[in-house]
């Protein structure tokens, strides 16, 4: 019983309603992702026991009850870690009390130490200033480092990034990775914002109109034709890749995927190490025969296992493709994949447009 | 100044300090009450707690003193409890001050609380915190100020109440004859200079409790206002 079983049912405000029946995982990072409006926080909130849903619901984590029957357990006393999007930091406390705050009321020798949290989080300058004088990404810093020093079985992040400029939430998302390698504590990020997801998620949860509509693994759900995520427009497929040489007179490092080297932009990263690589559909096209004078330089023999024609006679249709046991997607003009008679099991060459080549440097995924 | 304005004055100040401590602690509550409810039906709660504030407190006087004759449930329960009458005694002047104040205390704590971002609480309740322990730790400190200003104007107030007492206390030198009573007494008499003194020190009490009170406004204006 090693995961987190929802049963939820909560009506909110304009009839909106939550229903959702699923059991996640209580290790690594779990992303829900989908539309504003689809619930995201309503169900993290369901969790955290701020919301209640309707009597007959449960919500059992690793085994314990926090709502089953009749029970209810409060928010207070479930443990759980909350990073609201807006930080929520105490504006009467500074930094340091704040954080303070938290570590007073978790019970004694659990979780982590506030030296170590401040080291994480490089919280030290700011720990005597008042919040209200940080800039957002310092914010949720602080409020990160407030919610794991209360010690929590499990910790929620309700779009933590998304008030920060895009600088600020680069820095604040290689912290989140930090701290998913530092610490053995499980995650729901609730983000809809599909490249932080892949950077960060190991599973996957497709939240739409209240209902899970999807789940599973994020390698499976973006290399697949069958979820929502592959009829977005920047549908991505993701690769697990591992660094290998540098190539320093171009500025390229290699990285070994399936067998095949692809060339991405220089790393500062060691050879050996994993990376993901996140390649959108809209930047890979196929051809029959390996081009000899292509400017792409990432061209890799695939076979073609599914061609799914984007809605009712759409112009474009998606293509599943095989590399070794991942799977790349690439989006092509109908009028492309006819004049060159694609059949599923046909064997091809992917071009990757390098520049679309995103290189992060989530490492926790083994 | 005679024994009689000394009495007056110590009257006054027992009786305004024992109003306050009573409507701190019983206004709090209510005002947390009201600031939290979203349904419309308080309004009658609020409207109540409002009605001091318009009637002439000659009206409130009245009805209470119906209320605590000795013939009433609530005067026969008193008589039966301590043995005096509740009527023209220092408790009647008690209830009928914290009756006459609430408003004061109790507005200027429900706005302070309703400015309270309920979102702050629910994170308090994450990091741990009971229901009393948010109240105590996140509502207090942000309403401080409001607090001060709710004590201090509930205080001014009682001590500058006249008509009430005037119905349910009368004018018993040491039970119930408080400074404002004192005063009318003096001006009846024609004893204008006693009056002045009585007059002219509650005017400067009054103006350098509201100076220390906006002072405090201006310097703390980042704390939740009210």
């Amino acid at each position: 019983m090693n995961d987190l079983e929802l049963q939820l049912d909560y009506t909110g405000e304009q009839h909106f309603q939550l229903q959702v029946n699923c059991a996640l995982p209580a290790v690594g990072v779990t992303a829900i992702y989908g539309p504003s409006g689809s619930g995201k926080s309503t169900l993290l909130d369901c969790i955290a026991g701020l919301r209640r849903p309707a009597s007959g619901s449960t919500v059992r984590f690793r085994g314990t009850g926090w709502m089953t029957g009749s029970t209810f357990i409060p928010p207070w006393q479930r443990r759980v870690g909350y990073v609201f999007q807006d930080g929520r930091l105490f504006p009467h406390l500074t930094v340091q009390q704040n954080l303070h705050y938290a570590e007073t009321r978790k019970k004694p020798g659990e979780g982590p130490d506030i030296n170590q949290v401040v080291s994480w989080l490089d919280l030290a300058e700011f720990l005597p200033r008042s919040p209200t004088v940080l800039s957002a990404g310092q914010r949720q810093r602080v409020a990160i480092g407030r919610a794991l020093l209360s010690a929590p079985q499990l910790l929620l992040l309700d779009e933590p990034l998304a008030n920060l400029d895009h600088e600020a939430s680069q820095q604040c998302l290689t912290y989140l990775q930090r701290l998913t390698r530092e610490l053995q504590l499980p995650m729901l990020y609730v983000s809809h914002d599909i490249e932080e997801v892949s950077q960060l998620a190991d599973y996957l949860v497709l939240l739409e109109n209240g209902r899970v509509v999807d789940q599973g693994s994020l390698l499976d759900l973006c290399g697949s034709l069958d979820t929502r995520l592959s009829r977005e427009e920047q549908a991505a497929a993701i690769l697990l890749g591992t660094i290998g040489k540098d190539d320093p007179e171009f500025d390229l490092t290699e990285l070994q995927v399936e067998g095949q080297t692809l060339l991405v932009a220089q790393q500062q990263h060691l050879p050996g190490q994993q990376r993901r690589l996140r390649v959108p559909a809209r930047d890979v096209s196929v051809c029959r025969e390996k081009p000899k004078d292509s400017s792409i330089l990432n061209i890799l023999p695939v076979t073609l296992r599914e061609i799914q024609t984007e809605g009712e006679g759409g112009a474009r249709v998606l293509l599943r493709l095989a590399l070794g046991s991942q799977y790349l997607l690439a989006r092509i003009t109908r009028k492309s994949a006819a004049k060159l008679q694609l059949q599923v099991g046909d064997k091809l060459f992917a071009q990757i447009k390098s520049a679309a080549l995103l290189m992060d440097s989530a490492d926790h995924h083994e | 100044m005679s024994n009689a304005e000394l009495d007056a004055i110590g009257l006054t100040i027992a009786l305004a300090s024992i109003t306050t401590i009573l409507l701190l602690i019983f206004g709090t509550p209510l005002a947390w009450w009201l600031s939290r409810q979203k349904a419309k039906w308080p309004a009658l709660v609020e409207a109540l707690v409002a009605m001091p504030l318009i009637l002439p407190p000659t009206v409130l006087g009245f009805y209470l003193l119906l209320l605590f004759a000795p013939d009433t449930a609530i005067g026969r329960a008193w008589h039966q409890l301590t043995g005096t009458q509740l009527a023209f005694s220092f408790s009647a002047l008690v209830i009928g001050s914290v009756i006459y104040s609430l408003p004061f205390v109790v507005q200027p704590l429900q706005a302070a609380f309703q400015r309270v971002p309920e979102d702050l609480l629910k994170a308090a309740a994450t990091l741990g915190a009971k229901p009393l322990d948010q109240f105590r730790s996140v509502v207090m400190p942000l309403t401080r100020r409001s607090f001060v200003t709710a004590a201090s104007l509930g205080f001014a107030h009682t001590v500058g109440e006249f008509g009430v007492v005037l119905m349910i206390g009368g004018n018993i030198p040491g039970e119930t004859q408080v400074l404002s009573i004192a005063l009318y007494d003096y001006v009846e008499s024609l004893q204008f200079a006693e009056a002045h003194r009585l007059a002219g020190g509650l005017v400067i009490f009054s103006l350098f409790l509201l100076i220390l009170l906006y002072r405090r406004d201006r310097r703390d204006n980042w704390r939740v206002r009210a």
